[in-house]
């Protein structure tokens, strides 16, 4: 659905309107996954490996299914076959069959009547296992000699000679890079490492599940796509979808995390066996453990530039491990390495490879800021090296509309030239610095998508409307769809309320992911506002007996289009609603579509630092955001997706890690050896918003939610490096590592 | 006939071309003439892609039509976070 | 293994429970007593969702026992606003949008509230300082500080 092309004044959309849900919020009101009860209520809990990599020989569930108070135990037996590999691969990491395939690896699971006798439970359960081999590293897992992780997952069309763990490989790009490389100045190439990050939400996973005698159940969880739950829960336990009904809590934060499944399933199982509703909640060693990290990565760069600044040529090789089972996280690292730039001569190849660690979810632009830190860090070693300004030189390289992009389509109207120009006039990037201080700076980009969306409008009799529609809110959402029916109805935001949908009450949606809810949900909520108008604006010309296209709607309310049609009183809302009964019933507005035209969000983050030589601390002392949000609907929550991401993709790049042992298992399952950023680590975080609007969307809306996670990485990198005069090539960059690369 | 870039890894199904040309009015004809063309394509083809329509990223859209100058970009299946 | 009774007084009301010597003060809360405002992030005082405060002293009622409270004088977040009127705090995170998921919110009300009213001028290091035992994972912070710095004023009568 195309850009609007009247111009107009926008009244509500573009204000700071106050969150529907705030109220609840802070007085503790708000039901998040594990804040639900239900009569007769067990209490679930999971079995989980002890072993990196070990055969299941056996289970036997005796002890535990005669103790007193368990009312029911499960293993893998107790699921169906799922109905693809990929939903196989989906439930095999809720509960293992053959193998269990990383530390924490759900083997078996118990529902009892109290969280003691849960416990007393799992320790009867005895799991025969025969211990193999493990492999962790990406550059272990790769070697011909590794242990295999698991047997014939090699995709078809993937070069032979490879190690059993590589599961797919991919190339992007085009030109010549021979000669790309022949005609530059200056050619750098490096190596980089990243660990695995988890994305941290507060709020670990929680579900309430009730199966009935009938096959029919209920669901509550804490998800980012209740349709999507559904569609998988039905799979693995062989349910009609429509018997399932799944409903999205309140999330505490998900970030990618929570777009697939991990307990669901289990809690459905043991419901079904016990007969009684099952509360199942994950600890936070469980969530580390078990739950959905980054990939973690090895990666080359090679670029070649210009004495004056233009790139001639650029290369990446990146390796990624996603867990113990095939991942298409690299596709997206591989498409978004180069995406900022205008490139004769591109080639961005690499692979995905299995390891011993739990199965990779995606993290806010999964695989992106992973491939864009290497290769933001060598642009800017290039620029030390040539003693040219970094900004100048993303400029002089910078994609726009019309340039052939690295990933292949040509790109329309984007605003990584109107972000560069910002922060190079922005007063931060002049600002002095001082001893032992650095400034980073990198550019970021996500892709964005749209999907299969749904959203129904209702007009209540008194003029007010209720909007029903059916993705998590995860960042101020159900505010921004608020906003843009006001705009359009032309009634006050407070008229209005915002719901979101269980699966059985509105179509099908697709998980709240990709930036997508305020761009699709945004436009299919303009869309059914404006078949709501239509409707209305049908009712009143039958009353007034006139034709339909005699009616028009402004400000609010239906009116003659001109003196030519007749001389009537403009009605309102109410007033149409009111009568709506007598003159053919319910007024609704709708909208479905499987939305496309979603814009690309770009973004550069500006840093500057300072490092204490004694201890190899960095203090962050100024951070500024730019961003293309097409058009921001609500600033507010563009400035919060702006400053979370940027803290977020600080925590990455400075401190999180997953720390394994040589034993493979993981070491640091809590948040205070996997150490977030907290409030004393960080400056105030400004945000600036650009808005070059979307040609795909009303209003020009462009997804702003992931971009953010992206740029940091390779600004701090890069700031750290101009700090202490070194160049840094591994992430994340603890105060240890620092002062090693200080002391040489 | 409508041009067809395909990405570098799969150019080994396509007789190492990074564009080939296939008789097709919209997005399905587009895959269906693909597969039947190049049948190496097929296991990529089958575990999911969007395709580029001038710039524009269609997921699963069917019917999108196609016109014979169009840019057309075969691409991964795109998720996000 | 017989039960534990205990009285305590929560959010200014006297209250009965029975619990399991190894039950935490969140448990009760949030299972016996239907107080859920008090969130379970991480379960070992790492996260801070779970902030109440004993006797007016800042705590994680996950490392508090249940029978701990015996006697002593509990406030949690649903006790903070007074009926139909919000706590300045409260108001202020709508004001300047300090909350996105919103799973962390109550924890920060409660500490910052406690910071309050221990020190009514601080500075924002101190602020940061004080609220660093509350992690947020959505909003990086900013605004988060911005509201409780407005509220602080607006309680000086500034």
């Amino acid at each position: 659905m195309a850009l609007d092309t009247e111009k107009r004044d926008f009244k509500i959309v573009g204000t700071r309107a106050p969150r529907p849900d705030g109220i609840d919020k802070v007085t503790g009101r708000a039901q998040f996954g594990a804040d639900k009860s239900a009569p007769g209520m067990l209490v679930g809990q999971i079995l989980r490996s002890p072993h990196a990599h070990a055969r299941i020989k056996s289970i036997d569930t005796s002890a535990a299914e005669a103790l007193s108070g368990v009312k029911s135990v499960i293993t893998s037996a107790d699921f169906d076959k799922a109905s693809n590999s990929f939903n196989q691969d989906a439930l095999d990491n809720c509960m293992a069959r053959e193998k269990a395939l990383y530390h924490g690896h759900a083997v078996a699971a118990v529902a009892a009547i109290s969280p003691s006798v849960a416990k007393q439970a799992l320790k009867l359960i005895k799991v025969d296992y025969e211990v193999l081999p493990h492999v962790i590293e990406v550059e272990d897992a790769i070697k011909p000699d590794a242990p295999i992780v698991q047997e014939c997952r090699q995709a078809a069309d993937t070069p032979a000679g490879l190690s059993q763990n590589i599961t797919h490989q991919m190339s992007f790009g085009h030109g010549d890079l021979d000669a790309g490389f022949a005609k530059a100045d200056l050619v750098i190439e490096r190596s980089f490492k990243t660990a695995a990050t988890h994305q941290g939400y507060i709020e670990p996973h929680a579900c309430l599940a009730t199966m009935g005698s009938d096959g029919k159940a209920d669901l509550w969880c804490c998800t980012q796509g209740q349709y999507y739950v559904r569609e998988l829960c039905a799979d693995f336990l062989g349910m009609e979808t429509s018997q399932l009904r799944v409903t999205a809590s309140e999330i505490g934060g998900g970030f990618g995390g929570k777009t697939t499944v991990f307990i669901e399933p289990v809690a459905l199982a043991l419901s079904r066996k016990a007969g009684k509703p099952v509360k199942l909640v994950m600890t936070r060693d469980e969530v580390f453990k078990a739950t959905g990290p980054t990939i973690s990565t090895f990666s080359d760069v090679k670029i070649g530039m210009t004495k004056d600044g233009r790139i001639t040529a650029a290369h990446a090789m990146l390796r990624y491990q996603g867990g113990a089972f095939p991942c298409g996280t690299i596709e997206f690292g591989l498409m978004s390495a180069f995406a900022a730039y205008d490139l004769e001569a591109v080639t961005a190849e690499g692979f995905n490879v299995m390891t011993n660690r739990p199965r990779q979810a995606a993290y806010r632009a999964p695989g992106a800021p992973v491939a864009i830190y290497p290769v933001e860090s060598v642009v800017d070693e290039l620029c030390q090296q040539l003693d040219l300004d970094p900004l100048d030189v993303r400029l002089k390289n910078a994609a726009s509309k019309g340039t052939k992009s690295s990933y292949g389509p040509t790109f329309d109207d984007i605003g990584l030239v109107a972000t560069l120009e910002a922060a190079k006039a922005h007063p931060h990037y002049s600002a002095p610095l001082g001893p032992n201080q650095g400034r980073g700076l990198s550019c970021g980009f996500w892709f964005n998508f749209g999907g299969n969306t749904s959203v129904s409008l209702n007009l209540n009799a008194d003029g007010t409307v209720g909007i029903v529609e059916g993705n998590p809110d995860i960042g101020g959402s159900r505010a921004s769809i608020s906003q843009m029916a006001a705009e359009e109805l032309g009634i006050p935001y407070d008229n209005i309320r915002t719901t979101i949908a269980d699966t059985s009450s509105l179509g099908f949606n697709d998980v709240t992911d990709g930036s997508r809810v305020t761009f699709a949900v945004g436009l299919a909520t303009i869309k059914a506002a404006r078949d709501a108008i239509q409707k209305m604006c049908k009712r009143v010309a039958k009353l007034w007996d006139i034709d339909e296209d005699a009616v028009v709607w402004e400000d609010g309310y239906a009116k003659p289009a001109g003196p030519n049609a007749g001389d009537f009183e403009p009605m309102s809302i109410a007033e149409i609603a009111a009568m709506a009964n007598s003159t053919g019933g319910p007024i609704a507005g709708h909208h479905e579509v499987n939305a496309d035209g979603a814009g690309v969000s770009f973004g550069v983050h500006l840093v500057d630092l300072e490092i204490d030589p004694e201890t190899g601390h960095t203090t962050i002392l100024r951070y500024t955001v730019f961003q293309d949000a097409g058009k921001a609907v609500n600033p507010d929550y563009v400035e919060g997706q702006m400053q979370g991401g940027a803290v977020q993709g600080i925590g990455w790049a400075l401190n999180e890690e997953y720390i394994y042992g040589d034993d493979g298992l993981l070491q640091n399952p809590g948040f205070l050896d996997y150490r977030i950023p907290v409030a004393s680590d960080l400056p105030p975080i400004e945000a600036v918003i650009l808005e070059i609007p979307n040609p795909g969307h009303p209003y020009g809306v462009r997804g702003v939610g992931e971009t953010s996670i992206v740029p940091p990485l390779a600004a701090l990198s890069n700031g750290v490096s101009r700090a202490i005069g070194h160049r840094m090539y591994q992430l994340p960059m603890s105060p240890p590592k620092i002062l090693k690369t200080i002391k040489g | 006939m409508v041009k067809v870039v395909v990405w570098g890894s799969l150019r080994a199904a396509t007789n190492g071309a990074a564009t080939v040309d296939v008789e097709a009015v919209n997005f399905k004809d587009v895959l269906v003439q693909l597969e039947q063309k190049y049948p190496g394509l097929k296991p990529q083809i089958e575990r999911g892609v969007s395709l580029a329509i001038d710039g524009t990223i269609y997921r699963d859209a069917w019917f999108t039509p196609v016109k014979p100058d169009s840019e057309v970009v075969l691409m991964p299946l795109m998720v996000g976070g | 293994m017989s039960k534990i009774h205990v009285t305590t007084t929560l959010n200014g009301d006297q209250v009965e429970y029975l619990c399991e010597p190894q039950e935490t003060l969140l448990d009760v809360l949030r299972n016996q007593l239907d107080l859920t405002g008090s969130k379970e992030g991480c379960g070992s005082g790492d996260c801070g969702a779970c902030s109440v405060t004993l006797n007016g002293r800042l705590v994680c009622s996950c490392l508090v026992l249940a029978a701990e409270a015996e006697g002593n004088e509990i406030d949690t977040i649903e006790g903070m606003a007074d009926g139909e009127q919000l706590h300045p705090l409260q108001q202020k995170f709508l004001d300047h949008a300090a909350l996105q998921c919103g799973v962390c919110t109550p924890g920060f009300l409660v500490a910052a509230k406690a910071l309050l009213a221990k020190n009514p001028n601080p500075t924002e290091v101190e602020v940061r300082y004080w609220l660093a035992g509350n992690l947020c994972r959505c909003t990086g912070y900013d605004k988060i500080i911005n509201a409780v710095m407005d509220a602080a004023a607006e309680m000086r009568g500034a």
